[in-house]
């Protein structure tokens, strides 16, 4: 048997408090198509920044091999060096600069001192060939749509002479002309000796394009199957996916009969003028009182835009459709509205937008009902260190004081911060955006029971979440969204991991 | 639970003086920066720095800038800058001088009219910022531009315009009126002192009243002898200021109008809601507009704050000079900008507070009037400013770095 072009073994990596990768093997065979499949934070974008040396050697413990030989690589230029090429779902291209500037950004060809332009351009042509794109190397990338961008990218790849080419979710963004252009010149590429490790959640590209394929869930390598003697297809695929340990327990709630309907979207659409795309199509939900609702999906399914689409529109998308509050239509022109509305958005990334960590614990959890504390114009003070005391001491937030700046806490502490804050409003609907990201087992268990003493009041939840135990545990109704619409709807007694994960990778 | 209530009440409210001191480490350091400015001036002048008219000077000097800072701190606090304060101060006070001596207007009608162009000003300038997102360099850089053809636009045709309205003029140059007690302190300056007065029992009964609420909601309180030595270092510092003042004029209108500035935008940063919203905006700006605050109301609100005190500051200086002069406002900008970061205002945003940059604005000044005194060439004067600014900065970022 002849050596695999990239074996790793036994990659271990640990992040604080999460192990990422635990003991993955992974290898390669010179020349083939070999995609990388699993849920969100499954490991396989971890894999693939030990793989391309962004996380250095000795970061991990384990081994990486090239054609037989053992690597240590410090960055992305010792792997490049190495051959390998990762091209990621941001693309790294700088827009204000042209084709060709692109394709040699980093290497300039140049005549010792000045850069050679006709050199360049005429090298550009030759190499934007071989990726079967027809454009004047002069033109700016910014003019030219994310599907060209995308073969860029891989000529950028290839004029570096690559042996391993690493996609990751390379058609998320794409429509079906440029996907289907896209595999074409994988396949090309792989005839041209080129071997590619591809990330796609899209499973019947995967099917279609892949040789063999290696599933990761947590951390772990399930299995690696080829695809025409394993006869692999997508009810195989998703069942090595999911299949995900339930290590959390979840705490036990009434289910209370529903109440009345809080909150209803009809043809709910966005979009994006930033992203030049629809990222909401023709959303259909309704939430009652006293229930937990779902929302599983993929990471960009636009879960999180669903829910800031109706919370104010902060982002400014285009919408449509109606959104009825307690049976009332309502057009909210910023979040403020959406507060007075009795909502509230606990944010997926509660350092990036949910705190302000430079401020304390008390100022953070008054910050979005001010006028509760504040008597003639004047915030009363002490009022507000009782109000913080008292979350404190209901959510159970560990921190010395209320007068402690909020970065200092731990993420748990920090996301019951967030909650209180939220609560403080006296919300009658509540989004939470992936409640539990990051913290540990403890703070979930917690805050699930949080969740479920709050329903049990009579308040609406609607949970977004990547991880189907949690989706499974916590809610009562599940929707399934998949590249801006509702793939599904399901009682949670009729859901299982399989059923939401077919649909969540239905595109 | 239980054990966890023990640690809260235990550690609960209370701040040591240690506590206290580690938290605040860069506005206390300022404050004795300045401290030591100030004694090394009044040795190396012997004693004129400290004087009273010197100090007088100062303070009257200092004023149309440090209502400036002020408005620059809460600009800088939500993250942008404002470059076109000082052509705007200029062009308002020479628009003040040509309304009382070309127009007839009464000074009772110029100085709110001004005050409101400045408002306006503000927000106009503040526009492109709010709804487009254009960087606030670029456009108070060119409302700066604006506002200084605007200047040389007015006194085109008259060059320098003298001020003959004694109430105007009497803002930068004259002090309060004094009170005649027959042969009683000669020479002192008696309502400066009896203001003083008030000022040290006014701020000895709030302290008081608030350690009494604090106590009424079972929050623990500093411990007495703390309490009571900062209540004497307080009044010690407010008595000896007057003391000062009333050894020459007393209490200038510039600096009851500081005092007034200084006193309304320190209640509102630290009291209101408003002020919430300010550094709420400043230290996450996309957290604030998720927690309901309009980001580009607090920013219009900001700028439209900063207009005005340009216009304080456009009256107080041309009031000072007696007239309006082609110049005015160069560089007052550059100086406000100064003092605020002297005074600990941090560029990344949300962070900074006013009797910080009040204290800068002291800082820079007295840096200045010292060496003026000790006959400093100007030359060594930029770079001792220079230097001093940047170590502050430098000092500020290494003390949050540690935090």
């Amino acid at each position: 048997m002849e050596t695999p072009i990239l074996e790793m073994k036994s990659i271990t990596k640990e992040f604080p408090g999460v192990k990422a990768l635990d003991n993955v093997t992974f290898s390669v065979r010179r020349g083939e198509i070999h995609c990388l499949v699993g849920e969100n934070g499954a490991g396989k974008s971890t894999l693939m920044k030990v793989l391309s040396g962004v996380h250095p050697y000795g970061t991990y413990s384990g081994e990486i091999f090239i054609e037989g030989e053992l690597q240590k690589f410090n960055g992305i230029r010792d792997s490049e060096r190495a051959g390998i090429a990762i091209i990621y779902q941001e693309l790294a291209l700088i827009p204000e600069l042209s084709v060709y500037e692109n394709i040699f950004l980093g290497n300039e060809v140049t005549n010792g001192v000045v850069i050679d332009s006709n050199e360049s351009i005429s090298q550009a042509v030759d190499i934007l060939k071989k990726v079967g794109l027809d454009v004047n190397p002069l033109t700016k990338i910014k003019n030219l749509g994310v599907g060209k961008q995308q073969l860029i990218e891989i000529a950028k790849a290839l004029k570096k002479k690559v042996k391993i080419l690493i996609l990751d979710e390379p058609t998320a963004a794409l429509n079906e002309t440029d996907s289907d252009n896209l595999l074409r010149l994988i396949r090309g590429l792989k005839e041209q000796g080129v071997t590619c490790i591809l990330i796609s959640h899209k499973l019947r590209e995967v099917l279609e394009i892949a040789d063999t394929i290696t599933v990761l869930r947590d951390g772990k390598t399930v299995t690696t199957l080829d695809v025409q003697k394993d006869k692999v297809n997508e009810p195989i695929l998703i069942k090595h996916m999911v299949g995900r340990s339930i290590e959390n327990v979840f705490p036990k709630r009434e289910k209370v009969k529903v109440g009345k309907e809080l909150l209803r979207l009809e043809n709910w659409s966005a979009y994006s003028y930033a992203l030049g795309r629809d990222i909401l199509k023709n959303v259909n939900i309704s939430v009652h009182a006293g229930e937990i609702v779902g929302i599983a999906g993929l990471m960009g399914s636009g879960r999180t835009e669903l829910a800031k689409s109706i919370f104010g529109n902060p982002d400014h998308y285009r919408l449509s459709g109606k959104v009825f509050i307690n049976g009332v239509e309502q057009k909210f022109r910023g979040p403020h509205d959406a507060i007075k509305s009795s909502m509230a958005y606990v944010t997926e990334d509660r350092k990036g937008n949910g705190l302000i960590l430079i401020e304390d614990v008390k100022q953070n959890i008054t910050l979005a009902n001010l006028k509760e504390i504040t008597v003639g114009g004047v915030i009363n003070e002490n009022e507000e260190i009782l109000v913080a005391n008292k979350y404190c001491s209901e959510l159970n937030i560990k921190t010395p004081t209320v007068q402690q700046k909020v970065r200092n806490l731990s993420g748990g502490n920090q996301q019951k911060v967030s909650l209180g804050k939220w609560l403080f409003v006296k919300p009658g609907i509540m989004i939470l955006d992936e409640p539990t990201r990051g913290i540990d087992v403890g703070a979930k268990y917690e805050i699930y029971t949080i969740m479920n003493s709050l329903v049990e009041q009579g308040m609406s939840i609607i949970m977004i979440s990547s991880e189907l135990p949690e989706i499974l545990g916590m809610s009562d109704r599940i929707y399934v969204m998949s590249a801006g619409k509702i793939k599904g709807e399901m009682p949670v007694e009729e859901a299982s991991q399989e059923s939401i994960m077919a649909l969540a990778v239905d595109y | 639970m239980e054990s966890l209530k023990q640690t809260k009440s235990e550690t609960g409210q209370t701040e040591s003086f240690l506590d206290i001191l580690k938290a605040n480490i860069g506005q206390y350091f300022m404050f004795i920066a300045l401290v030591v400015i100030m004694i090394f001036f009044t040795i190396t002048t012997d004693g004129v720095f400290i004087s009273s008219r010197n100090i007088s000077n100062l303070i009257n000097q200092m004023g149309y800038i440090a209502v400036l800072a002020v408005g620059m701190t809460l600009i800088i606090v939500i993250r942008h800058i404002d470059l076109s304060v000082g052509y705007l101060a200029g062009f308002l006070g020479a628009f003040s001088a040509i309304a009382m001596t070309f127009w007839g207007w009464p000074v009772y009608a110029v100085i709110p009219a001004v005050m409101i162009m400045g408002i306006l000003a503000g927000m106009l300038t503040a526009t492109p910022v709010a709804k487009l997102g254009v960087p606030a360099f670029v456009s108070t850089m060119a409302a700066g531009l604006i506002f200084r053809g605007a200047l040389l636009l007015v006194t085109m045709g008259t060059g320098t315009i003298i001020i003959n309205d004694q109430v105007f003029v009497a803002i930068g140059n004259d002090y309060i009126p004094d009170i005649n007690l027959e042969g009683f302190l000669p020479g002192r300056h008696k309502l400066t002192l009896i203001i003083g007065l008030i000022g040290i029992i006014f701020s000895i009964f709030s302290a008081i009243r608030s350690r009494r609420t604090k106590k009424s909601y079972n929050f623990q309180v500093p411990s007495f002898g703390l309490f009571v030595a900062q209540l004497v270092l307080i009044s010690a510092l407010i008595g000896y200021v007057a003391w000062i003042l009333s050894g020459y004029n007393g209490i200038s209108w510039s600096l009851v109008i500081l005092l007034l500035v200084v006193g309304v935008f320190q209640f509102i940063t630290t009291k209101t809601p408003l002020g919430r919203h300010i550094y709420a905006v400043g230290g996450n700006p996309e957290a604030a507009e998720l927690s309901g605050i309009s980001v580009s109301k607090i920013t219009y609100i900001v700028f439209g704050a900063m207009g005005f005190l340009s216009s304080l500051s456009g009256i107080m200086y041309a009031s000072r000079l007696h007239s309006a002069t082609t110049t005015a406002g160069l560089g007052f900008e550059t100086d406000a900008i100064a003092a605020a970061f002297v005074g600990g205002v941090s560029a990344a945003g949300g962070v900074g507070t006013i009797t910080g940059s009040i204290i800068g604005a002291l800082v820079m000044m007295s840096l200045q009037s010292g060496m003026n005194l000790m006959g400093i060439d100007i030359s060594v004067q930029y770079i001792v400013r220079g230097a001093v600014l940047v170590l502050a900065v430098v000092f500020d970022r290494i003390t949050r770095r540690n935090q």
